[in-house]
């Protein structure tokens, strides 16, 4: 019994989590809500209503799994690449003004575009890791500042040179139909972004537990000097993580465009780089855990429009729900004492067995 | 008369499941100096910090003056009278010596202004009292480490401590600075202070020592007074079984030069010379030791030569082929090992598993990787084979490094390095911090590498092990090769004290001497 809790302790910790996320959700929404039962129903089985909710839950989850992947990257060479999100917005800019301009079978279309929006996000990831590689200069600072670099251009590429003016929104031109990700379940949104999203997954998973690349990135990773000092080109790894981060992220901004509202009509940045940190996190980044992890985020956002929509519930108390159960799940150190002590005890009867073994 | 610490029963296991302390009993008596030997991983530095209010045992007693004591921290421990001297030395290196002397304890000028005068007149007045004279107003950094170590028990007598604990104080002492560390111990026992010292370096356990406790795999295998054992007898004791510490005899034959350093020197980002202008050759069939007190430049010169670090100057040879700009990679392409002086920093990723470990720098080769794939089958097929031919214990190649005993790690540093053919092995601090056993079995593969005409060059503080395996020995000074001994055999510590410490140096020292060509 206790061989098994220390085997599967980080999952067990992961449930045991959620379940306190929940029940001190329920507290909050008994506190505020004067019909509690029904805006609870609304909150952990709204999502489940229906087809439109339950393929909202899955429309939502791709571009998280993008960008979680995205984040995995170089978080896994331990480089604090946060720049999913910039790199997620520029490129969908930059994709869709070469979709609006350019006219292809719609294959070639699909194929050429995506490999551009691709190509934005590596040469966009290239920038704070070659400042990384060369000159020390930290990630976190570079790509924080480069989201906004990137909000910015991107917008403006959009606004001033691609938007469509009879729209009466601020949204680009409308993308050709050669352009588009099919829809393919009726009563959902939910398109190919998904499944090339769960191919990502399974490639990069390959990439960094089967191939030379992924061991160079996980052994930089988990000690620099120590792949220094092996003769890995640790300068090579921490740009080409962040390329990988990059190029992932623009794919993933890419596909959202093409797949669900068939122009560029973000005004503001869409927080999918974000949500990418908290899956790459909480799936300990391991781009398997993210696409589970990232089903489950999904799920508490789809809950959240649901509690919304339906109760009386406050959004604001809705963001803070949310955020408890996150925090609660990517808190490192919770539970780390219940473990020691199992392990600790554990030893104690070795131990004993020990004992008779010398005498 | 009562004992001035009494443990009773204490046993305290890791989290990791390792037993550091079972069932310890033991009592120190006042006034005396009190050895506690054994092997590295013996559970002496786990028992101290237990005395110290680091660790909290999980079950036993500590009386302490004839009292139960509970400790929460070191506070405690302080409060009570219990002082320590780390093995790493816990001073801030850019206060001054009277600084750190009242550090927390600091006088004050009205209520909020330290009263640096006042902090330096206690200084005084307390090294005094013991004999042990400190410069109060320099640097901790300036100083050498005799005189760190000082300061260091000068602060512990500050906070009145009656028992003090001294955890293998001479690691980073020279001979010199050990006879003064054992005549300042002598004179505060004899006025009254009772002391606690670790060591597992017997020839010091029996020139200080009143009471000896020999420690086993966390056990206390014996207490006696020292006059009753014999170095052997405490030998026996702490391994369970006899050593050998002979002298392994240099061989007659050496081959060509497969390692030459030309004229190499460094400067680092500060301004500071670090390496002077060092020229050597380490020939196939010799061991080259350099033997000086750590950060003389040794680090240094042991990552210029592995291609960690690019000198200012100077240049490397492997098999005659200059890799001065070479990248790691390409220096162990040509040949080069390289077992790093700090495991855990270097030589291992410490989370990583022991065949991920193996491979750092053979996985693109074929045999491990197919164009971008990697074999894992062959890969941990090729780390059982290592695990049983340098027998490391391990539950399985794919357990993280970080299970595994310091022993057991290095033997996987060494285990990789060997196993790659090398023609030169650069060996930084190849024993330190591990069981004797382990010890002997590394050196006894650096002997079985020198006897393949292989070229080993030699980076220790640990004088016996630099005497013991070196066919020529180096002395290492301030960034400089102050010595160079041809016949180690005619030689001692003692001899080489004087040179490590820059007090001598030897005027002869030209270019034909260092590189070997007199010798052979």
């Amino acid at each position: 019994m206790e061989k098994l809790i220390l085997r599967y302790f980080n999952l067990l910790r992961t449930a045991i989590a959620i379940t306190i996320g929940v029940i001190l959700s329920i507290i909050i929404i008994y506190i505020v809500s004067r019909e509690p039962t029904f805006s609870l129903k609304a909150f952990l089985l709204g999502p489940f209503q229906n087809t439109t909710t339950i393929g909202n839950i899955i429309e939502t989850a791709s571009p998280i799994i993008f960008c979680g992947i995205a984040i995995a990257m170089s978080f896994q060479a331990m480089q604090f690449n946060i720049g999913a999100e910039g790199a997620f917005f520029i490129s969908a800019a930059v994709g869709t003004a070469f979709a609006v301009s350019t006219q292809m079978p719609s294959f070639l279309h699909i194929v050429t575009i995506l490999l551009i929006s691709a190509i934005t996000g590596a040469l966009w990831g290239y920038i704070p890791g070659f400042l990384k590689a060369k000159f020390m200069a930290s990630e976190i600072v570079s790509t924080l500042m480069l989201n906004y670099v990137a909000y910015y251009s991107g917008l403006y590429l959009i606004n001033y040179h691609f938007r469509d003016k009879k729209a009466g929104f601020m949204v680009s031109h409308r993308l050709a139909e050669s352009a588009w990700l099919r829809q393919f379940i009726a009563g959902t949104r939910i398109h190919w972004g998904i499944i090339l999203a769960l191919a990502f997954a399974l490639i990069t998973y390959y990439l960094l537990y089967h191939t030379t690349l992924g061991y160079e990135i996980r052994t930089t990773g988990s000690n620099q000097n120590f792949a220094r000092f092996g003769g890995i080109n640790v300068f090579k790894v921490i740009i080409i993580s962040q390329m990988l981060t990059g190029l992932i992220a623009g794919f993933g901004g890419m596909t959202e465009v093409m797949g669900i509202h068939r122009r560029f009509t973000w005004q503001l940045s869409p927080g999918y780089g974000w949500d990418g940190v908290i899956v790459a996190l909480i799936g300990k980044n391991h781009p398997i855990y993210i696409v589970f992890a990232s089903l489950f985020l999904s799920y508490l956002r789809v809950g959240g429009q649901q509690l919304k929509l339906l109760s009386d519930v406050p959004p604001e108390l809705v963001l803070v729900i949310q955020a408890i159960i996150i925090l609660l799940i990517t808190a490192e150190a919770f539970l780390r004492n219940v473990k020691n002590r199992i392990a600790i005890r554990k030893a104690g009867y070795s131990k004993e067995a020990g004992i008779e073994h010398d005498s | 008369m009562e004992p001035l610490l009494q443990l009773r029963n204490i046993t305290h296991v890791y989290p990791t499941g390792v037993i550091a302390n079972n069932n310890v009993s033991l009592n120190i008596k006042r006034n005396t100096i009190h050895a506690i030997v054994g092997e590295n991983g013996a559970g002496k530095t786990t028992l101290m910090k237990i005395i110290f209010g680091i660790l909290t045992p999980q079950e036993g007693s500590i009386i302490f003056k004839g009292k139960f004591i509970k400790l929460h921290s070191p506070n405690d421990a302080i409060n009570l009278g219990i002082g320590m001297v780390h093995q790493h030395l816990m001073l801030a290196p850019e206060l001054t010596v009277a600084e750190n002397i009242v550090l927390g304890v600091e006088p004050k000028k009205g209520k909020l202004f330290f009263d640096g005068d006042r902090a330096i007149k206690i200084t005084r007045e307390i090294a005094q009292e013991y004999g042990l004279s400190v410069p109060p107003e320099k640097k901790i950094s300036a100083l050498p480490m005799g005189i760190r170590q000082r300061v260091e028990i000068l602060k512990a007598l500050f906070r009145n401590a009656e028992l003090l604990i001294l955890d293998e104080p001479t690691s980073v002492l020279t001979p010199q600075e050990t006879d003064m560390l054992f005549d300042t111990l002598h004179s505060l026992a004899k006025s009254g202070k009772t002391i606690l010292f670790i060591s597992h370096k017997l020839k010091e356990v029996k020139a200080i020592a009143e009471n000896v406790t020999v420690m086993r795999d966390g056990r206390i295998i014996a207490t006696k007074p020292a006059g009753e054992l014999t170095e052997n007898e405490i030998a026996y004791l702490m391994v369970g079984r006899n050593l050998n510490s002979r002298r392994i005899e240099s061989r007659e034959s050496i081959g060509d030069s497969l390692l030459s350093v030309r004229n190499v020197s460094y400067i680092d980002e500060n301004g500071m010379e670090v390496l002077k202008n060092i020229s050597f050759d380490v020939h196939g069939g010799e061991i080259v030791g350099l033997a000086g007190v750590e950060g003389n430049g040794q680090t240094e010169l042991v990552k210029i030569i592995t291609g960690l670090l690019t000198p200012t100057g100077g240049n490397i040879f492997v098999n005659s082929a200059d890799v001065t700009h070479s990248s790691p990679r390409k220096r162990r392409e040509r040949g080069i090992a390289h077992i790093p002086e700090d495991r855990m920093e270097d030589g291992v990723a410490a989370n990583a598993t022991l065949q991920e470990n193996i491979i750092v720098d053979r996985y693109y080769k074929s045999g491990f990787s197919r164009f971008f794939q990697l074999l894992w089958k062959r890969i941990t097929r090729h780390t059982n084979e290592l695990i049983k031919s340098f027998s490391i214990r391990t539950q399985s190649p794919k357990s993280n490094i970080s299970m595994l005993s310091g022993g057991n790690i290095q033997k996987v540093v060494v285990a990789r390095e060997f196993s790659s053919n090398p023609d030169v092995i650069i060996a930084a601090q190849p024993t330190r911090g591990i069981d004797v056993g382990s010890a002997e079995y590394i050196h006894q593969l650096l002997i079985d590498l020198r006897d393949k005409n292989r070229a080993i060059f030699l980076v220790s503080a640990d004088l016996d092990e630099i005497l013991k395996l070196s066919s020529r020995i180096l002395v290492i000074y301030n960034g400089e090769i102050v010595a160079l001994f041809p016949d180690p055999s005619r030689i001692t510590g003692k001899q080489l004290g004087p040179y490590m410490l820059g007090l001598k140096k030897q005027e002869s020292l030209y270019q034909e001497s260092l590189n070997g060509k007199a010798h052979s």
